[in-house]
């Protein structure tokens, strides 16, 4: 087998794309500590019996409490607190910035024309930038 | 930089890359497939009323959940595997069988959840 030819990370040139290239990666890592840890907060929640595997799946990757309205759990409350709201924004923020990037890396790919390519960039940009406020309005009023 | 394209659409799609090229595009659809969920399902939620409980539905569908699951599942174990390599560039040349060690967890775990969520839905 041919050895590839490999450059040590630290002796990469440092520009924007580098930095969200390493972004992407990272917030890929924060993003499985995220949802492991409201994992273990659906399986503390009622996983034995008031949960079924759908219900632990929505918790898990987005904690909010409406995502498990429909389930067994009585009571509710202590999911809804500012701390369980503080971790589902999080997870919201980091998603959609990884999401953000990962729409313009397809849209580069894809989009020979420059013109289109900044359109593209842009409209992916303003959507989930706005999603991303809505998505927080409804996490911190429902 | 240099943007410009000699191949068509139509020859791209054909590109016969193998196991690293059909993680890649399943990576995007995954990724894609996400993205436009967690949209219209924030907007919705954020909107209500006959069009948010019509998406709601289709949402609450064992079809619809094991696609969603797939795409989660996938891009997730997939991402791992892409920022272990790329985080430790020596471990590049072991790529196919990282791959290959990706799919022995990938289709086990998304298999028995695919299972459970149809099991769910027949009422077992």
């Amino acid at each position: 087998m041919t050895k590839s030819r490999t450059l040590p990370l630290s002796k990469r040139g440092m520009n924007f794309e580098t930095l969200m290239w390493y972004f992407t990666r990272l917030s890929a890592l924060a993003m499985y500590a995220l949802i492991l840890f409201a994992l273990i907060g659906g399986l503390v929640m009622g996983a034995r019996n008031q949960m079924n595997f759908a219900d632990v799946m929505r918790w898990a990757f987005m904690p909010n409490s409406t995502h498990v309205q429909s389930t067994d759990v009585p009571d509710l409350a202590p999911w809804a607190t500012y701390f369980w709201r503080a971790v589902a924004s999080l997870l919201l923020f980091v998603a959609s910035a990884h999401g953000v990037h990962g729409l313009v890396v397809i849209a580069d790919d894809y989009i020979a024309g420059s013109t289109g390519r900044k359109i593209v960039r842009l409209l992916s940009i303003v959507m989930l930038a706005s999603i991303t406020v809505i998505g927080a309005y409804v996490l911190w009023t429902s | 930089m240099g943007l410009s394209r000699n191949v068509s659409l139509w020859t791209g799609l054909r590109y016969k890359g193998q196991g690293p090229y059909l993680t890649f595009i399943l990576h995007r659809v995954g990724g894609l497939g996400m993205g436009i969920f967690v949209t219209m399902h924030i907007l919705v939620s954020f909107l209500g009323g006959s069009v948010g409980t019509f998406l709601n539905d289709v949402y609450k569908h064992w079809a619809f959940q094991i696609f969603i699951f797939f795409c989660a599942l996938f891009h997730a174990i997939n991402g791992l595997r892409i920022t272990i390599l790329d985080l430790f560039p020596k471990l590049i040349e072991h790529e196919h069988e990282a791959i290959w060690i990706e799919w022995a967890i990938f289709l086990p775990v998304f298999g028995i959840s695919a299972l459970v969520i149809v099991m769910t839905a027949l009422g077992g």
